[in-house]
């Protein structure tokens, strides 16, 4: 019964399934916004920090995290702005977004992280901030828990 | 996996070169995360190639710390270093850092500027003209109807899109950089028919038919529809290059526009059924009275103190007829001396702005006109500022939220009254 019982706190609450952006695998902790995310002028690059007036994640640092959002937009500057954050180790561990977008596609590719899109269920609604998420681009799989498995 | 063709296959096993090759390796992984199924060619590339502060130079030191490392490392996201040819592909530099000039107004030191006058020179040595403006369409690069570009700069973008019917995703600046050495883009987005149609109807019910209006009714679309395209009927009026300027600006700050219809204005949207093409339709939004006082609060809630140190005019930077227009309401005028009037426009426009003596009436009430950048793109703002007055509907979503400052948004003229008071009385007209 105890194997069982470890058993079940390991599963995933959920798991998504959705298109690779970018390949790769990491988890960590999510940060979920339900507000499209503007990159230069609207972020902070050297703290990770959402800089923008009215912004429900005013504030809040996406370094380290695993960053949920509908996606981009603003000025052109989103990936060279999100680049800046890998080059400042603020970048986020990886994204899952549901808007494609040339801006969120360069940026996926420039920062190097695992990235998600095009989801069988809507992250935003399904995830929450602070739940656990390992999400692995080549597979497109995005797994939830309500906090970090044996932690 | 995006097809390629022969020719594309040949310059990602290098047969044109180390930089060439590395430029589609770039290519392919965008074209990938976006789902394209193929590029386009392109020969209208405008970006920000190679340029970079300090810091970012010095992120690369081991690789030389210059803009050849820089280019390669940041602009290419390669993970080597190697030589960078003159680019293939018409190439223009967009807005910089500095005022070529006017760079220890601006409070920028002597390192800051001798990196600017390096990678100004690179730039130029590399092919690429030096238009170092947001508005390349008012500086020497028109793009036609149909025309594929590759461009950065969001309010040049819905501007291409929109107003001339050219063809072009809102690029960063790693696609645009590798875009000049490839003259390849992912045919993806606004290359595509079906991509360039309507999505959610605006009925515009109040009259909209100066600059002014035209700003506000830009930052309500934007909000309302994001990152989609908004088809625009009802009382919009007057259309001029300046007016579009200034809406499709604002629609792509407050939400993500990169294309929008007016219909009976702008050339593919000759009806309603031609703008939305048969494609279902969304949501309607009606900007009536309360939706315009709404949007006028919305850009005035980062202000609050009536005394005003510094106006900045030129987001996008100023045409011509936008300069003749402040220097006329300036002329015999003198900046207040606790405030600063900062205008911004490129160097071309300048040039005719020198011979027509409207840099001249701007210095000698006071003002200074600037090229190249902007206070937002410079972060160069006058000493101690904390309150800001802007006739950008643009610049006002982005200065005051970057800088930690107020900031008021009105007309031109309440702008300029500003300045030569010290006070901000504008009001919603």
């Amino acid at each position: 019964m105890s194997g069982e019982t470890s058993e079940t706190l390991e599963k995933p609450r959920l798991v998504i399934h959705g298109r690779k952006v970018v390949g790769g695998v990491a988890e960590g902790e999510a940060l979920v916004t339900k507000e499209t995310i503007s990159g230069w002028g609207g972020v902070n690059a050297m703290t990770g920090t959402v800089i923008e007036s009215r912004h429900e994640l005013k504030g809040v640092s996406f370094a380290g995290k695993i960053l949920i959002f509908p996606g981009a937009k603003g000025s052109s500057g989103w990936s060279g702005l999100f680049h800046m954050t890998r080059l400042r180790g603020t970048a986020p561990l990886a994204m899952v977004f549901n808007i494609m977008t040339t801006k969120a596609a360069l940026g996926a590719v420039v920062m190097r992280i695992p990235t998600v899109t095009e989801c069988d269920a809507d992250p935003l609604e399904v995830i929450e901030t602070g739940d656990w998420v390992r999400v692995n681009g080549d597979a497109g799989t995005i797994e939830v828990w309500d906090s970090k498995p044996g932690g | 996996m995006v097809a390629l063709t022969s020719a594309e296959q040949a310059m990602l096993q290098g047969d044109d070169g180390k930089a060439v090759q590395k430029a589609m390796e770039l290519l392919v992984r965008y074209a990938d995360a976006l789902g394209a199924e193929r590029f386009v060619e392109t020969n209208n590339v405008a970006g920000v190639p190679g340029s970079s502060p300090p810091w970012v130079k010095d992120y690369y030191a081991a690789d030389g710390g210059d803009y050849r490392a820089v280019f390669c490392r940041f602009d290419l996201d390669a993970d080597e270093v190697f030589d960078v040819p003159r680019m293939n592909a018409f190439s223009c530099h967009l807005q910089g850092g500095m005022d070529p000039q006017l760079w220890r107004e601006q409070g920028m030191d002597d390192a800051a500027h001798d990196n600017f006058v390096s990678d100004e020179g690179e730039v130029a040595g590399h092919g690429i003209q030096i238009l170092k403006t947001c508005t390349p369409y008012l500086a020497g690069n028109v793009p036609v109807m149909g025309e594929h570009c590759a461009w950065m700069e969001s309010s040049a973008v819905v501007f291409a899109n929109s107003v001339i019917g050219a063809r072009t995703n809102c690029e960063g600046r790693e696609s645009t950089s590798a875009a000049m050495l490839a003259k390849r883009i992912p045919d993806w987005g606004f290359h595509r028919d079906e991509y360039r149609k309507g999505h959610h109807a605006v009925e515009v019910q109040v009259p909209v038919d100066s600059i002014y209006e035209w700003g506000m009714l830009g930052y309500y679309v934007g909000d309302a529809v994001e990152d989609t395209i908004p088809v625009i009927t009802g009382e919009i009026s007057d259309p001029s290059l300046i007016r579009h300027k200034h809406f499709g600006a604002a629609a792509a700050s407050s939400g993500g526009v990169e294309m929008y219809h007016m219909v009976g204005i702008t050339p593919e949207a000759p009806s309603v059924e031609a703008a939305f093409g048969g494609a279902p339709r969304g949501e309607r939004f009606v900007y009536d009275q309360a939706a315009r006082a709404r949007i006028y609060e919305t850009l005035n809630s980062v202000g609050s103190c009536e005394d005003v140190d510094y106006v900045m005019l030129g987001c996008p930077h100023y045409s011509i007829e936008q300069i003749a227009q402040a220097a006329a309401m300036i002329d015999g005028r003198k900046v207040h001396e606790n405030s600063a009037l900062w205008i911004f426009t490129s160097r071309a426009v300048k040039a005719t702005a020198d011979a027509n003596g409207y840099t001249d009436i701007l210095r000698k009430a006071g003002a200074m006109l600037m090229t190249d950048t902007c206070s937002a793109i410079s972060q160069a703002i006058p000493k101690g500022t904390q309150v800001a007055a802007l006739d950008s509907a643009k610049q006002v979503h982005y200065l005051p939220a970057m800088m930690g400052i107020e900031g008021w948004y009105g007309t031109t003229q309440e702008c300029i009254d500003a300045a030569c008071t010290g006070k901000w009385k504008g009001r919603l007209q």
